[in-house]
């Protein structure tokens, strides 16, 4: 989920002018330009302390704009976001994705494990006119970035710590710990032993403030991995729940599929996957409606688990087409 | 300065809207040769990828369509899932929905003549709300249906407040009054700036009061929600209520004062109704143009097509380009708005309905100060529940829900089978519903203002009338459907 440390920002007061701060959008829902757009009178504050050079939904536009800190929201989907992240990566001195689409693809990355041109083609009547990638990427398998910060949506304590941090000269804390620890700070009963809920906190990174478990849920993962996550363990212990391999399977994918620990899970279930599925992925559009439980999830995504492989380690490393 | 015969104006980035959009014009002797809001924002393909998922994983799926509404697409997916369950219930004892098996409905209404259709305003928060709506039929004799349904309603008034207050200031607001940016307004309209956060902030309160945090809420689940909130939880944000409200008022009286144009249009507009409240979540969906249908009958009436120049659908009413969002709620149910608000819009000479688009702004100070006072009302009293939630059997079937967003009318389908898995989806979101209504308003406009005007003021007209409809791309882009052009 994070990055190796970077050495520090040159610190503020070294510049002779303010750091130029550049808010970036790829695909993504909005939802984590709003830790800015939601920080109220910090928002003012943000403002004062950075030159603001470009943020789209807050008015200032300047695509071309050099920036010292550049956040991105968003996945690489398009061949114009793959050409466009590379633009920004060039002309901007720290890049910081923000959130689960930034950092791990998002949910649109389940498509990675689908095959997505034939998606586009079973859903739009002309599909020549959609510009869309095989797969949405982390910013990271793209260029190479400072720090990522995870989260579904990121949250506005972990922006605005992470850009205070720059303005400071240190590198920003990067979370590593799993939600569990949060729990037993907060005191919160574990859901996972005492309700038997298939909970994903023993392997899923902090910074939420343990949200999920603190209303008696299972945590669903949106802040991706931990460092050194047991995946496969925790898998086996949501199976002697009695939750179904599909099931566990959808539980690593649902919000993090392009988290590479949680992919763990696909492989493991993989051989599994192409015994029990044979969808056409042509037709798999327009037979949605028939009662097969062959369509379920994972088996209508991953018509054939060729593309899948591909995917899966497409997104590990840099791509080098446009 | 002679002018070209032939030119283009184009918007390649457009500033202050939620997602990616751009506007295209050309213009060949005098005439709109070809007028596009061009939609490049890419798809997510949404609708693809909740097949084979089960129907509680709706909630945490849909909200990720949008940051900015992940309320309304938890609230319409919930709707939908605990409409096709509870079936065989009663659900609304009042009417709201005899039966939604397309069974006339007993008591008609169109929204032409709402007017005489003079239904009591009923507060939220008081009692005789727990005759009402039910879950499910199980929990009908229950305190819980009516818990869950006044606690969704105050979830909800968190939404449109901070939805409507986060685009009136940081987004609408500069247009009106002469700046770039929110930012940049800031030094000379700071306490009107701060106002509007601070409203802004109150929504997000109450969204984080029930689902811990503001965007993608967890607490929501079909049933109810996953825990009651924490009373004294609820009395902090009841205590900022308190100040919310002349705050609220304070925002109406402000917009009622911009120096707004006036250019009023024909359009028709669109919204659900309820027999008593302000519409959030209801039964029936009416038109200016007198149609008046059951939820259920939404794809019968209502249609989507592709365009080349966006990768969001064009809705249609019966071919016809519609209006959905604060302004067609307000024009279509403003009987239906609180008592004080209606007094305020008396005092302030506001009349509604009213087809003049940039009246929306007004139309959305009016929807915050009418979920400010039922969320005031709803927080002063909240009882503890536990559990929050109803268990509900799964059953096959065809799921379908409907809920007003911020920015309009939000209609999804899933079609479930015996286990719960989802087999298809279809969501449609209030700004591809609004698409064609906002280039038929920029022709419109564009040619009123005069086609050989300067380039800079026609690009900066152009993008004042898109985000007159707050036009959330992000949203609108991610659906994507398998049957089209019908």
């Amino acid at each position: 989920m994070t990055s190796p440390p970077s050495p520090p920002f040159e610190p503020a007061n070294t510049l002779g002018r303010r750091p130029r701060l550049a808010v970036h959008k790829l695909s993504s829902c909005d939802g984590c330009q709003l830790a800015l757009l939601n920080a109220g009178e910090s928002l003012l504050t943000l403002a004062e302390r950075f030159d603001i050079v470009h943020f789209a939904e807050a008015g200032i536009i300047d695509v071309d704009a050099e920036a010292d800190i550049a956040l991105v929201e968003g996945s690489v989907s398009t061949a114009e976001e793959a050409k466009r992240i590379q633009a920004i990566r060039a002309r901007s001195r720290w890049l910081m994705p923000i959130g689960a689409c930034a950092t791990a693809g998002g949910p649109q990355a389940l498509r990675n494990l689908a095959d997505a041109e034939a998606w586009i083609a079973s859903l739009y009547p002309e599909p020549q006119h959609i510009d869309a990638r095989p797969t949405a990427d982390a910013v990271a398998a793209h260029v190479h970035v400072e720090l990522e910060l995870p989260g579904c949506p990121v949250s506005t304590t972990q922006v605005l710590a992470a850009l205070a941090s720059l303005l400071a000269g240190a590198t920003p804390f990067a979370e590593q710990d799993k939600v569990c620890l949060d729990c037993k700070r907060r005191g919160q009963v574990c859901v996972l032993v005492t309700q038997d809920a298939p909970c994903l906190g023993p392997v899923t990174v902090t910074g939420c403030d343990a949200l999920c478990t603190s209303l008696g849920r299972a945590c669903y993962g949106c802040y991706g991995p931990a460092e050194n996550p047991e995946v496969a363990t925790l898998a086996q212990r949501f199976a002697e729940l009695g939750l179904d391999a599909e099931a566990v399977t959808r539980r690593f994918l649902f919000q993090q599929s392009g988290a590479e620990p949680f992919q763990q899970r696909v492989r493991a279930w993989h051989p599994k996957l192409q015994a029990g599925s044979a969808t056409a992925s042509a037709d798999r559009g327009r037979d949605l409606a028939s009662a097969d439980r062959g369509s379920s999830m994972l088996s209508s995504m991953t018509s054939g688990m060729t593309s899948a492989d591909r995917n899966l380690s497409m997104t590990s490393k840099e791509d080098d087409d446009d | 300065m002679t002018e070209p015969s032939s030119r283009r104006i184009e918007v390649s980035v457009l500033a202050r809207v939620e997602g990616e959009g751009g506007l295209e014009v050309s213009i060949r002797d005098d005439r709109i040769e070809h007028l596009a809001l061009r939609i490049f924002e890419p798809p997510r393909f949404f609708e693809q990828f909740l097949v084979g998922h089960h129907y509680s994983e709706i909630p945490d799926l849909v909200a990720r369509i949008c940051g900015i509404c992940p309320v309304a697409y938890q609230m319409s997916g919930v709707s939908a899932i605990e409409r096709l369950f509870a079936l065989d219930a009663p659900r609304d004892p009042e009417g709201d929905s005899k039966k939604h098996s397309g069974a006339p409905h007993s008591e008609p209404e169109t929204g032409r003549n709402s007017q005489t259709d003079k239904g009591p305003y009923n507060p939220p928060g008081s009692r005789p709300d727990s005759q009402r709506n039910s879950v499910s039929g199980s929990q009908r004799d229950s305190e819980l249906a009516p818990w869950v349904r006044r606690m969704r309603r105050l979830f909800y008034c968190g939404e449109w407040i901070q939805s409507h207050a986060l685009h009136i200031h940081l987004l609408a607001a500069p247009d009106f009054l002469g700046f770039d940016s929110a930012i940049a307004m800031a030094a000379s309209h700071g306490d009107e700036l701060r106002r509007g956060l601070a409203l802004q902030a109150f929504g997000n309160r109450i969204i984080a009061l029930l689902g811990a945090r503001s965007v993608h809420p967890v607490g929501a689940r079909v049933g109810g929600f996953w825990h009651a909130p924490a009373l004294s939880d609820v009395a902090a944000v009841a205590a900022e209520a308190e100040r919310a409200v002349p705050a609220a008022e304070a925002l109406l009286r402000w917009t009622a004062a911009l120096p707004l144009p006036q250019q009023p249009q024909h359009f028709n507009c669109v919204s659900l109704r309820h027999p008593l409240e302000y519409p959030m979540m209801a039964e029936r969906i009416v038109a200016e143009s007198g149609l008046d249908i059951s939820v259920d009958d939404f794809e019968a009436h209502f249609s989507e097509h592709q365009v080349p120049h966006s990768t969001a659908l064009h809705g249609l009413l019966e071919g016809e380009p519609y209006l959905v969002g604060p302004l067609a709620r307000v024009n279509l149910n403003q009987d239906r708005l609180h008592p004080r608000v209606q007094a305020l819009l008396t005092e302030l000479g506001i009349d509604f309905p009213s087809h003049d688009m940039a009246q929306s702004v007004i139309a959305r100070a009016v929807e915050i100060l009418q979920a400010a006072l039922e969320a005031a009302e709803i927080l002063a009293d909240v009882a503890p529940q536990t559990p929050a939630y109803a268990e509900l059997a799964p059953r096959a079937g065809i799921a379908r829900g409907v809920s007003e967003a911020p920015r309009g009318l939000l209609w999804h389908r899933y079609d479930l089978d015996a286990d719960g898995l989802i087999q298809q989806a279809r969501i449609v979101p209030p700004t591809s519903q609004n698409q064609a209504r906002i280039e038929a308003d920029l022709a419109q406009t564009l040619t009123r203002i005069g086609l050989n005007a300067d380039a800079d003021r026609l690009r900066q007209a152009g993008e004042q009338v898109i985000r007159n409809y707050d036009p959330c791309i992000s949203c609108a882009t991610h659906f994507l459907r398998l049957t089209l052009n019908r």
